[in-house]
Formats: structure tokens, sequence, C-alpha cells
């Protein structure tokens, strides 16, 4: 899944380290996560969107939404 | 942190579980190697080298259950499918042949040491699919 969690994470200029530590997973979940290779659970998408105090939606971009603009 | 914590009670199990495999293994070959056991003791005697195996699986539901990174969770979980998935196809394979006649006879003790041997192709699995992490 696309989401914003790279850019995020660098306009706080946190490691993956850093954020993985924020968050309660390894560094790997991060950049699995970052990179799209792994979709986050509920629980942990709530966690991220609750550290970076934003909504779901304006950190991870929805398949369905992302596939119909593509249309 | 707990997952660090799972993972290194994971290590130090596995480490534990395949030397115990090795020596009681050996140990067991010598014993029947001396011929003329037979009763009880000779059947408690040969199950022993089944018990480590054994204990890998429990080892792997522990850590399962203690593994608090989904991410490393759902990996590992992937090891165990391939690993299963692969035992159960060469031994109903071989099986098959084995029944027609086409092969010869190979034990069922194998079954443990081909399970083992597909966590590892899970881990290479693993690696391709999500690279440099791909380890379980």
């Amino acid at each position: 899944m696309e989401n914003r969690l790279r850019v995020l994470r660098a306009e706080r200029s946190w490691s993956q380290q850093d954020l993985a530590e924020r968050i309660e997973v390894s560094r790997q979940s991060v950049n699995a996560i970052e990179t799209g290779k792994y979709d986050p659970s509920l629980p942990l998408a709530f966690r991220i969107a609750e550290l970076f105090d934003l909504p779901i939606e304006e950190i991870f971009v929805s398949p369905s939404r992302r596939s119909s603009k593509a249309i | 942190m707990a997952r660090n914590a799972a993972r290194r009670r994971l290590t130090r199990s596995v480490l534990a579980l395949v030397t115990s495999y090795v020596v009681i293994l050996t140990a067991v070959a010598v014993f029947f190697r001396q011929g003329g056991h037979v009763g009880a003791l000779a059947y408690a005697v040969a199950v022993l080298p089944a018990l480590p195996i054994v204990g890998m699986v429990l080892v792997f539901s522990r850590y399962l259950a203690e593994e608090s990174d989904e991410y490393l969770r759902m990996k590992f979980n992937r090891q165990v499918l391939i690993a299963t998935g692969l035992m159960l196809t060469v031994a109903t394979i071989w099986g098959f042949l084995e029944r027609f006649g086409l092969v010869s006879h190979v034990d069922a003790s194998w079954a443990g040491f081909l399970w083992v041997f597909g966590f590892g192709v899970g881990r290479v699995v693993n690696r391709l699919k999500f690279g440099e992490d791909g380890c379980c």
C-alpha cells in the first residue's frame, strides 16, 4: 500500500530505527511498510497515525481510491 | 524489547535442540548397534531422537505466541507454511511412488529433517520477496 511514511519520518529527521522504537516494531517492519511490501494491521496503522497526529487516510493511500483515480 | 527477547529465546532453543538431536541420534545408533535390544526399552530409546524435532514444533509455536512484531510473525508463518507444504508434498509423492514399487523405501523419520530443510527454503523465499530483511 502506498503511504507517506518516509516523508513524514524525514520531516522529523527520524531514522527508520527511531520510528520503529516509537511504534514498538522492528526496523524491518518500518522498512517493509515504507516500501509498500507489507500492509500494517489496523491497530498498527492507528498507532502510526496517532504518533504523527494525523488521520490514517492522510498517511496511507486507499488502494480502491488510487485505482479509481487511475481509471 | 520483548520482540528481541522472543527472537533470542528462539535462537537459543533451536541451537539447543539441534545439538541434542545430533547427540541423541548418535547415542541411540550406538545403542542399537550393540544389538539384542527388544521390548519396551527398545521402543523408548528408538523414540528419543524424535523428541528434539517435536521440541522444534513447540519452540516455533511458542515464538509465534511471543513475537509482538506482526511483520516478523507474518514472515515466520510463511516459513512454517512453506516448510510444511514442502514436507507434505515430497512425502505424499514419494509415498505413492514407493507404494507402486517405483522407488525404494525411505524411513519416515526423514520427514522431520525435510521439514527443517523446508524452513531454510522458506527463509530464501522470504528473502526473495521482501529483500534484504527477508530473514525469518
